[in-house]
């Protein structure tokens, strides 16, 4: 085992200050603007959380009051859909490796790239101050006419401060196109491109067409409570169930935009952990984009209670069950490169295989939900909110851990604790299913969401999610330990600690600004691990 | 600014949705709210906003071919045209306001068609109002290339901004291309 | 991106020419009963004014074939915004 030694000039090193930080052109030091920024905004998230919890660990609602619930569970919604899950593994893993796996020196438009952290930072703090000074009670999905007539919280300030953030993603989306377009090294053809590349680009197609229906949904509602506008309200002549259109045409491929880069992320892990090329490479690109465009068909599956037509709902749940397919396939692909692959049992390959178990479940139960009948008995109810934290703690946050500890070598230049990320990454695990599982059963037996009390005979299994809530909340602390440590006193990690075939891998940890000391040229296959040469080094702390 | 122009298409579309959805629900009262609308303003706003593109497009093949005067001029005059749509529009707003027509507490109409045409009157200052700021944005940045051009920083070789500008000027012009007659003339013929 | 678009002052002039027409056809078409063709005749002539702006103002027309794959797929997103959600309005009442 050879000690590695940091380089001598990184991006890390290469001008101290606080302005070389904010004003920063690099995509590296904006990743890391980023991460700060999410992981801020996935604990006060979290912290919503963990008080919802605390409320449901009783029958009575005794811990808040309901309004104060709903304040509750709105707050947690809206800081953790739009300000942590949209954002969170494009705008740090995306941002960071994007450039370095084209082979580029930046992204198309640098300075753009930052106006996107600031326009993320302006939204989310606008949010907060909406939220801390009063809350909104409406629901992260802010249904009319409730939310434009008689709420009495501030849902125009969040409504706006979402809008504003919104313009963050669409940029972020825009900048990614173009790269991906435009700036491949020589020899890298669209073929011949890291599967997480396939995931973001299609990632960035629906950030593009879908956040714009969002901004103006967000600003219809915005004006009609202002202005007493009557497109929602059926005491005017309006339609709740339009603002239902408008709001799911974007929401719910946005969670796409959150599930996609994580499975990007996942054929990362999964090639480097098993030291083969994906399963079925064409298969999965195209499955990330089937997945961007069908995503866009599925909507009116959030409205089949709501009061849209049968005929349309009908439409609808074919759909659903449409876009189930690719998803398949990519698990299907997945499972299949680990056959007779050298599978490794190292900290991002158990956070790998934690999102296929977790996402499966989660996904399958989706198409319990694409079912109409079965939808009307089970929605919203705990049923419902267990299947959507299944696909996105259970899927998108491990996988976003799995690809920070992935690519924490190259990123921070230093390897962390082996041994305490393995605990860590059981103990989500363990907490995450306990938390959730539970709740999968309670929706069954008929819990609503949304409700700070509920019968008694639901309270055990309240009581084992809430307890669970608590193991998972631990679980989630212990990384930030650990890889704060790391920056200090971690060992310094070699150019590619994993053996990991990839162009990221070729340059320094971490890289130096220009991300190569010359524009590489890409002659071989992705995941060509056949060819590899260098062996894992080992890096157990 | 293609790929912004797209996400400017669904942004815009997802009003012309409403609209569509209204319009079909609330027909006759669609067609009462619309007659109060000052057609030759609004055709007028149509043709200086077709004459603004083609002084856009001429001030791009200036640019393309290193003639800083006529691009100069060009530019200028697509930014006296923007003033002239919102002063125009600028009219419509305040004659609309004095006949009660803004939606809200002090909104007055038949009674026959009263609520449905209040929708009416809300999609149209929130389409007219959301392209208004375009307009402004858009004049803004003409207004910067009229300066890059002063100065020099616009050469036959370097004539991008122009071109990219133009595009975005190009996309607000055709959004209102199909606001006038969505607007203006439903049910024009209805006597 | 600054291409050389090969479109002459006259193309300009000529389709500016033939947009003021089309403005005075939807003004004046709109003031004759033609039932419900009245919306499609007016839907129709804005279409192809924004054609004619987006092909020869915006240069689409001489534009690489990626321009145009950007401009088919808004359209065609828009399209699935207007349809999906007119297939619930439309078929409300059916039942």
């Amino acid at each position: 085992m050879t000690t590695s030694h940091l380089p001598a000039h990184h991006y890390l090193n290469d001008g101290y200050g606080i302005r070389s930080w904010l004003l920063t052109r690099d995509h590296k030091r904006i990743a890391l603007l980023y991460l700060a920024g999410v992981t801020f905004f996935f604990f006060i998230g979290g912290a919503f959380a963990v008080l919802m919890r605390l409320e449901l660990a009783t029958p009575a609602g005794d811990l808040v009051s309901d309004e104060t619930y709903n304040k509750l569970f709105t707050m947690h919604g809206v800081i953790m859909v739009f300000f942590f899950l949209i954002p969170a593994i494009p705008a740090v893993l995306g941002n960071f490796l994007i450039p370095i796996m084209v082979g580029a020196r930046d992204l198309a438009f640098p300075k753009v790239n930052l106006a996107s952290w600031y326009i993320y930072m302006l939204g989310g703090l606008f949010t907060l101050y909406a939220l801390f000074s009063g809350g909104v009670d409406t629901g992260w999905t802010f249904y009319t006419p409730f939310s434009t007539v008689s709420s009495t919280t501030n849902v125009i300030p969040t409504a706006l401060g979402i809008f504003i953030t919104g313009f963050s993603s669409i940029l972020t989306g825009l900048n990614f196109i173009v790269t991906i377009h435009r700036m491949r090294a020589p020899g890298l053809t669209w073929s011949r491109l890291p599967l997480f590349l396939w995931s973001m680009y299609a990632t960035s197609l629906i950030n593009v067409l879908g956040t714009p229906v969002l901004a103006i949904t967000l600003l219809l509602i915005a004006a009609e409570r202002a202005f007493h506008f009557g497109f929602f309200d059926p005491a005017l002549g309006g339609d709740p169930v339009l603002f239902q259109h408008l709001f799911w045409f974007y929401s719910h491929p946005a969670v796409y935009v959150m599930v996609l880069p994580a499975m990007g992320v996942v054929s990362e892990l999964v090639a480097a952990g098993c030291r083969k090329p994906v399963f079925g490479y064409t298969f999965v690109a195209i499955a990330s984009l089937s997945i961007a465009i069908l995503g866009f068909l599925v909507w009116g599956h959030h409205m089949f209670v709501a009061g849209e037509s049968v005929y349309a709902a009908l439409i609808f749940s074919i759909l659903s069950y449409l876009v189930a397919i690719p998803s398949a396939i990519k698990v299907f692909n997945w499972t299949a490169t680990m056959y007779r692959g050298a599978v490794s049992w190292e900290t991002p390959m158990l956070y790998a295989y934690g999102f296929i178990g977790l996402f499966t479940i989660g996904g399958l139960t989706g198409l319990f939900l694409a079912a109409v009948g079965l939808n009307v008995h089970v929605t919203d109810t705990y049923f419902i909110i267990a299947h959507f934290h299944y696909i996105m703690v259970g899927g998108t946050i491990m996988a976003y851990l799995g690809g920070l500890h992935f690519w924490w070598p190259k990123i921070s230049g230093r390897l962390y604790n082996e041994w305490l990320a393995r605990l860590s990454a059981g103990i989500i695990f363990a907490g995450f299913n306990l938390t959730f599982f539970p709740q999968f059963v309670l929706g069954y037996l008929g819990m609503p969401r949304r409700y700070h009390a509920y019968p008694p005979e639901f309270q055990v299994l309240n009581v084992l999610s809430s307890a669970g809530a608590s193991i998972l909340g631990i679980g989630y602390l212990i990384p930030i330990a650990y890889l704060m440590w790391s920056l200090r006193y971690g060992r310094a990690a070699s150019a590619n600690p994993w053996g990991a075939v990839g162009l990221e891998w070729s340059t320094t940890s971490p890289p130096p600004t220009e991300n190569f000391a010359e524009t590489p040229t890409v002659t071989w296959k992705p995941y060509d691990y056949e060819h590899a040469v260098s062996a894992p080094e080992g890096h157990v702390a | 600014m293609w790929v912004f122009l797209a996400t400017e298409v669904l942004f815009f579309g997802g009003m012309f949705l409403t609209y569509s959805i209204y319009r079909h629900a609330y027909p006759s009262a669609f067609i009462a709210a619309s007659r109060e609308m000052i057609v030759w303003a609004g055709t007028i706003n149509t043709a200086v906003l077709i004459t603004s593109s083609l002084t856009v497009v001429l001030a791009v093949h200036a640019a393309a071919a290193g003639q800083r005067r006529a691009l100069l001029l060009f530019l200028m005059i697509t930014i006296l045209l923007g003033f002239v749509f919102l002063g125009i529009k600028g009219y419509e707003y305040w004659t609309e306001f004095g006949e009660h027509h803004f939606p809200g507490r002090s909104f007055q109409f038949d009674a026959r068609y009263a609520p449905q045409a209040e929708i009416f009157f809300s999609l149209y200052f929130m389409m007219t109002g959301l392209h208004a700021v375009h307009m402004i944005i858009g004049i803004g940045i003409m207004a910067v290339m009229f300066w890059l051009s002063w100065r020099g920083t616009i050469t036959r070789e370097y004539s991008s901004p122009i071109e990219i500008s133009g595009l975005y000027w190009h996309f607000v012009d055709i959004v209102w291309i199909f606001l006038f007659p969505l607007l203006y003339l439903v049910g024009r013929h209805v006597h | 991106m600054s291409t050389e678009h090969a479109i002459s002052k006259r193309s300009y002039y000529t389709v500016f020419f033939v947009l003021l027409v089309c403005t005075y056809l939807t003004w004046q078409i709109a003031y004759f009963d033609l039932g419900p063709l009245n919306t499609v005749v007016a839907l129709a002539i804005a279409i192809f004014k924004a054609a004619l702006v987006v092909l020869f103002f915006m240069h689409v027309r001489t534009s690489p074939r990626l321009t145009w794959v950007v401009v088919v797929a808004s359209l065609f997103w828009l399209g699935i915004l207007l349809v999906l959600t007119a297939s619930d309005y439309l078929t409300r009442h059916w039942i």
